[in-house]
């Protein structure tokens, strides 16, 4: 079952110097239950995607447009034309949402339990005790250790690590049908990445939800996805299942991306390589291809293609869609 | 818990008598060291009697040593003190400051006469403006960039610009002469347990007088406090949730947003107890600012030193209550 088609996505941000086109014509699909990884630089739109998808991004700040059918609880809706009021229904109950830095991402002065009972009253007409049962089942299903007392510690009590699966707990009790998990690991300590990640993961399996999972870090990606899009100056660049991109990248960046993640499987004599150049100016893109000016392989297309036309994303078989000239079948 | 509050607390305390010892020790030395002989003001301004100026001298203590002087005054402070002997004796009840001259009476008894008028004048201003600067401080903030908003700078600016002392006349002319708003606030202070009403007419234009500046700056402090919050991680967190926005802003904003507040009121509130000169000048009330202005013009140095030293002792105590409530709003300073 389909549960979010987005269709067209396109968030702009009027700034004094010019429209700065944050995400551009995005259109993707998920299923229920499936993960879908979202990768990409700082500044290619992934983020941007998914709080244009809750609703956060404020109404006056930018121009949206586009939809994103989302199946709830009450039928099917677009996130992006409803009113922000009726949004606010399926906020937290169908779609919940985590983030980067879990410790800015709780409030300070309130208990981890005031904020998760907070999160499940807000959508379910129940006692406040029936609540708390429910948050110190969640506290432990993310493995908080005595969470019975740990209910009356306030965040800064906690170790990022616990922080975050604090966080998670509070996605979750409501039981969504989608988590957007922004970089849920980057300001954590490595040792503490791999047990979120597999926790995540665990729990999307254990609550059939589905999940979009933002970062940029191929090595969460290849542990924890289905799917993956490559974002790459607002737009998606590749998609294909996980084990597909590893195997076959198609896109230049996406093979300079996974060219530049440590591998244990190589000799660790090797320099990482690295993409040259940056990621463009949002406010002016460069004409044809977003990726050419640091595009390695241009030359294999004919002419100035690459400078002159924007490719399409188009399908190359097997679910694994690239926006290359190279390789495509015209 | 209970144990680390005491502990707290009474750390704190300590830490406050010692500042609060420093103090007396500092303005003693003004006191000692300032180029007037304090005996020779008790005599008044004709006076050239050397006899007279030498018995005072004596009598309050003046001829001693200044370790000596200073610690009959620490100990008048604890068991009370009298100066001269016999008929012309002067008993002085702990907490003793000192003897006035120029007003012929302890200026413990002064302080106490003066301090319930400074009081009512802090008290009601303080809930004038903390009601006005926050709600309007919200407002403007809530509504960023719209009607309310660019009211509030306006409002904002001429609150801050405007000294007290104009922004009183202009009341009185304006609000009481002009328009006949308020009757003129007939007859002298009136303390609140002898008649409410009659005190709270006679301090409506003070009040307003000195909300008008602070609210001012707090419209403006709490509106950008408001909007710094606003942009927080965690109150996304609490759009994500589902929340709506007035609990978003009431629950989750306004309690970080204002936290800073109490800490700002507190002072504010202890700088007023030491005194609005301005204001209590302005509407005639023989508040402690007022006692200590005539203080200054006629050197009367006892009342100097107590005035100085009360405002000292005020600031440290109201600094421990802010602490303390502080540790109460926000749990993060329980910790250390």
């Amino acid at each position: 079952m389909t549960l979010l088609t987005v269709n067209n996505l396109t968030v702009e941000f009027p700034t004094p110097d010019g429209s700065v086109q944050a995400v551009r014509e995005t259109s993707f699909q998920l299923s229920a239950g499936e993960t879908l990884a979202i990768v990409g630089e700082s500044g290619s739109g992934k983020t941007v995607t998914n709080l244009a998808l809750m609703g956060l991004i404020p109404k006056r700040t930018a121009n949206i447009s586009g939809s994103a059918i989302f199946e709830t609880q009450d039928g099917p809706v677009d996130l992006l034309s409803i009113d922000r009021d009726e949004l606010r229904k399926y906020r937290g109950r169908d779609i919940a949402m985590i983030f980067q830095d879990p410790m800015s991402a709780l409030h300070p002065f309130y208990t981890i339990g005031d904020q998760i009972i907070e999160a499940h009253q807000v959508h379910n007409k129940v006692n406040i005790k029936v609540s708390k049962v429910r948050t110190i089942e969640l506290l432990e299903m993310v493995g908080i250790q005595g969470a019975a007392t740990r209910l009356n510690s306030y965040p800064h009590q906690f170790s990022g690590g616990m922080r975050q699966r604090v966080m998670i707990a509070m996605a979750l009790v409501n039981n969504p049908s989608l988590l957007i998990a922004d970089e849920p690991t980057t300001a954590l300590d490595v040792t503490v990445q791999a047990q979120i990640i597999k926790l995540l993961d665990d729990l999307s399996k254990e609550f059939k939800m589905a999940m979009i999972l933002i970062t940029h870090d191929m090595g969460v990606v290849a542990g924890a996805a289905d799917r993956v899009n490559v974002m790459y100056a607002g737009r998606i660049v590749e998609s294909a299942e996980v084990r597909d991109l590893y195997a076959n990248p198609l896109m230049p960046y996406t093979q300079g991306l996974l060219a530049s993640v440590p591998r244990m499987d190589r000799p660790h004599t090797n320099r990482l390589s690295t993409i040259p150049g940056q990621p463009p100016s949002m406010i002016a893109l460069p004409d044809g291809c977003s990726f050419n000016p640091r595009c390695g392989r241009k030359s294999e297309v004919s002419g100035s293609r690459c400078e002159e036309q924007m490719p399409e994303l188009t399908p190359r078989g097997n679910q694994h869609f690239a926006r290359c000239f190279i390789g495509e079948s015209s | 818990m209970a144990k680390t509050v005491i502990a707290y607390v009474s750390r704190r305390l300590t830490v406050s008598l010692l500042i609060l010892f420093a103090a007396s020790f500092a303005v003693y030395v003004i006191f000692a060291f300032l180029p007037f002989d304090p005996a020779a003001l008790t005599c008044g301004k004709n006076c050239n009697d050397p006899g007279i100026i030498e018995a005072n001298r004596h009598r309050l203590g003046y001829d001693l040593p200044f370790f000596t002087q200073y610690f009959l005054f620490l100990k008048g402070l604890f068991f009370g003190r009298s100066f001269g002997e016999g008929a012309a004796l002067i008993n002085c009840p702990a907490p003793a400051l000192g003897y006035s001259f120029q007003e012929h009476g302890c200026v413990t008894t002064l302080i106490g006469e003066a301090l319930p008028v400074t009081f009512s004048l802090a008290i009601g201003a303080i809930v004038m403006w903390l009601a006005l600067g926050i709600g309007l401080g919200i407002l403007a903030a809530r509504f960023r960039g719209r009607i309310v908003d660019r009211l509030s700078t306006i409002f904002v600016l001429i609150g801050t610009s405007l000294p007290t002392f104009l922004t009183g006349l202009l009341l009185v002319v304006f609000v009481v002469i002009r328009w006949r708003l308020i009757p003129f606030p007939s007859g002298n202070y009136t303390s609140f347990f002898e008649n409410p009403f009659e005190w709270a007419q006679i301090l409506l234009l003070p009040w307003l007088t000195l909300a008008f500046a602070y609210a001012a700056l707090y419209t403006r402090f709490v509106r950008s406090s408001v909007i710094d919050t606003s942009n927080e991680d965690y109150i996304r967190t609490a759009r994500a949730k589902g929340l709506s926005e007035g609990v978003i802003l009431g629950k989750h904003t306004l309690r970080a947003a204002l936290a800073p507040i109490a800490t700002m009121a507190g002072l504010d509130f202890a700088g007023l107890l030491g005194g609005a000169i301005l204001t209590e000048s302005v509407f005639n009330l023989p508040g402690l600012g007022r006692l200590a202005i005539s203080a200054v013009t006629k050197y009367d140095l006892p009342i100097i030193v107590a005035t100085t030293l009360l405002a000292a002792f005020i600031v440290v105590i109201m600094n421990l209550i802010v602490d303390i409530l502080y540790a109460y709003i926000d749990p993060r300073v329980r910790v250390s």
